[in-house]
């Protein structure tokens, strides 16, 4: 048998001498190879001797991989009562050898498999399971903020100022362009909308009161809370799971500072003073877009608009949509800081933690519309 | 490489110059890292340790000068080549750097998945076989990060080091953060990984007691740039600093003990 070259690929081939059997080795035994030699060694058949020399006097190369084939292969024989020999072993790889057969007496990790259907079914379960104990743990923050909300009520001092106008500024004077934005965008595509389903009964000019009412009683707040929890209710999240990543949450709460005080309560006094102001400033945007849409699309001047306005917005229709506000800013803020104080101390559960905080908020803000919708519907507002 | 009886260069830096926000951390370095020895990189807070360190592993760009690994520049390297240069060392970062929502045997497979086409039973194998090298028990691979202790998690770090047999080895700060036994037994787990892998060792540390239980020659970085020599060497060095660190309490403790 000719001997091939020592950088050649792996090899191996048995021999049997009486009741000994010669596995003989060489080449590079290293992790390119183990693909072919895994299945080969594992169901290697020691022919029924009851010795055998493993003859590594080829090996070109070996690396871990490539030596735990070999040590593998050595107790699979072992096993089936067969004595095993290496021989010739290059000194070079004695140490390599010796650590992995003196440290590896465990058996090998096996990962349990990842998907079948009761996992599943499993996970649905375990799903609808977190979603019930999340409201839980929601409605129990929710009473310890207004705890501690009353206990600052009846200490000021204690307010930090200067976080609140800084939240302020966040939540509120940043937001400005986004909000202005699409408000307008949305009063430009509502009033086109509605003129065009209205002028086939010849009422154009009641695309102003259409646009009024649904402006101000829901889009402009709407828009302005669905885009606040995108911004802000993220941030929370991220802010205070970050944090707590840090360790900065344990050097607060080690330094004698109240939690809800220092991180929760400014943010939450900022996004629900700001809100309202982002709403009406929504309110205004959508409004304008609106009027384009008349001025270009039905030929209603600012002051026609402005006459029609004036008359849609009997009935309070104006307060209506902005005393929504603070609520739906309190939802944004809560579900935003508690799902920031719920994040583990690594990065995919803050992250998952933010959008759990971005879906939770907009899902309760809108539930709370409806809420709203159905009481101003009974109280006849 | 070169010629005569001194062992090859892995590592090669010449006039190397770093500049972060407008400082200078490293000006004019030149360094030889040999094969097989055991490099420590010692220096104050602050003093470019790390950055040196992520420098040579390509997570840094120089302001200028060459840093040459395994005989190739990096700065020439993109897409596969540099993937290949990728495979023949391994990183092990400050804190682990183990992906928090993977096991530790899944994140010791991590490397073996994306650069082998091993059958899932062996890479299970390998993941143990690594495992227990670094000396985490068995019950270890099924855990995740956040369920093991700061030294476990580094061992854990170093299996993922090592799941490709790198020719060199990155430590960043191994034994920072470690109770004195715990860094003690990491030191000779390094020492003993380096003779059996024959790995070549490029090691940031400002730990004493892990430069004389574990490194062949210290490079000190002082004042922007470096100084190598031996612990013996360097005790006599005027350097404020290097005197101070050397022959300082910690430092005299360390030699003696």
């Amino acid at each position: 048998m000719v001997t091939p070259a020592p950088d050649a690929a792996a090899w191996y081939r048995l021999e049997r001498q009486g009741g000994t059997l010669r596995v003989v080795v060489g080449g590079a035994w290293v992790r390119s190879e183990a693909r072919r030699l895994d299945p080969l060694l594992r169901a290697l058949d020691p022919m029924g001797c009851t010795r055998a020399d493993v003859d590594c006097g080829g090996l070109a190369r070996l690396d871990t991989i490539g030596a735990w084939l070999l040590l593998r292969t050595k107790r699979v024989l072992e096993h089936r009562g067969v004595t095993v020999q290496p021989i010739n072993v290059d000194p070079e790889y004695h140490a390599l050898v010796h650590t992995i057969d003196h440290e590896c007496r465990a058996p090998p990790v096996t990962l349990p498999p990842r998907h079948t259907v009761a996992m599943r079914l499993e996970r649905i379960g375990r799903g609808l399971c977190q979603a019930v104990h999340q409201g839980y743990l929601l409605i129990g923050f929710l009473g310890l903020i207004v705890f501690e909300t009353l206990a600052t009520v009846l200490r000021p001092r204690r307010l930090r100022v200067a976080a609140v106008v800084h939240q302020m500024e966040e939540t509120g004077l940043n937001a400005l362009p986004i909000v202005g934005l699409l408000s307008f965008l949305v009063g430009v595509v509502f009033a086109y909308q509605g003129a065009d389903q209205l002028r086939r009964f010849g009422a154009d000019v009641f695309t102003v009161n259409l646009l009024a009412v649904g402006v101000l009683r829901e889009l402009g707040g709407l828009m302005a809370a669905i885009i606040a929890a995108g911004r802000s209710g993220s941030a929370f999240a991220a802010e205070i799971g970050t944090m707590n990543v840090n360790e900065e949450i344990d050097a607060i709460q080690i330094g004698g500072l109240n939690l809800t005080e220092v991180l929760v309560l400014p943010r939450l006094l900022g996004i629900v003073l700001t809100l309202p102001l982002l709403t009406f400033y929504s309110n205004v945007m959508g409004l304008i877009g609106g009027a384009v849409t008349c001025y270009f699309d039905l030929g209603i001047s600012v002051p026609v608009f402005l006459h029609q306005l004036r008359g849609a917005l009997a009935g309070g229709t104006f307060w209506v949509g902005l005393i929504k506000a603070p609520v739906f800013a309190f939802v944004i803020g809560l579900v935003g800081c508690h799902q920031g104080f719920q994040a583990g101390r690594n990065a995919s559960s803050v992250g998952r933690h933010t959008t759990q905080a971005v879906v939770e908020s907009i899902f309760l803000v809108i539930v709370a519309d409806a809420v709203f919708s159905v009481l101003f519907a009974r109280l006849g507002i | 490489m070169n010629a005569g009886a001194a062992p090859p260069v892995v590592i090669c830096i010449r006039g190397l110059l770093t500049r972060i926000d407008g400082r200078v951390l490293h000006d004019n370095i030149d360094l030889d890292v040999y094969r097989g020895e055991i490099l420590g990189v010692v220096g104050g807070s602050g003093s470019g340790k790390s950055v040196l360190l992520r420098s040579i592993v390509g997570l840094q760009t120089p302001a200028a000068g060459r840093i040459t690994v395994l005989g190739q520049e990096l700065r020439d390297l993109d897409g596969d080549a540099l993937v290949r240069m990728q495979v023949r060392w391994g990183v092990l970062f400050q804190e682990g750097a183990l992906f928090g929502d993977q096991t530790v045997a899944e994140n010791v497979q991590v490397p073996l998945r994306e650069h082998t086409d091993l059958p899932q039973r062996l890479m299970d194998e390998v993941a143990s076989v690594r495992l227990s090298m670094v000396g985490l028990p068995a019950d270890a691979a099924g855990k995740y990060p956040a369920q093991l202790s700061g030294g476990m998690r580094k061992r854990a770090g170093l299996a993922r080091a090592l799941a490709l047999d790198p020719e060199l080895l990155f430590l960043d700060e191994p034994t920072a953060g470690l109770d004195p036994i715990a860094a003690a037994e990491f030191d000779v787990l390094v020492r003993e990984l380096q003779q059996s892998l024959h790995l070549t060792v490029f090691m940031v540390t400002h730990d004493i007691d892990t430069l004389r239980a574990t490194t062949d020659r210290i490079a000190v970085l002082a004042d922007r740039t470096l100084r190598i020599g031996t612990m013996a060497s360097l005790v006599h060095d005027p350097h404020p600093w290097i005197h101070e660190y050397f022959a300082g309490v910690r430092g005299r403790a360390a030699m003696t003990g």
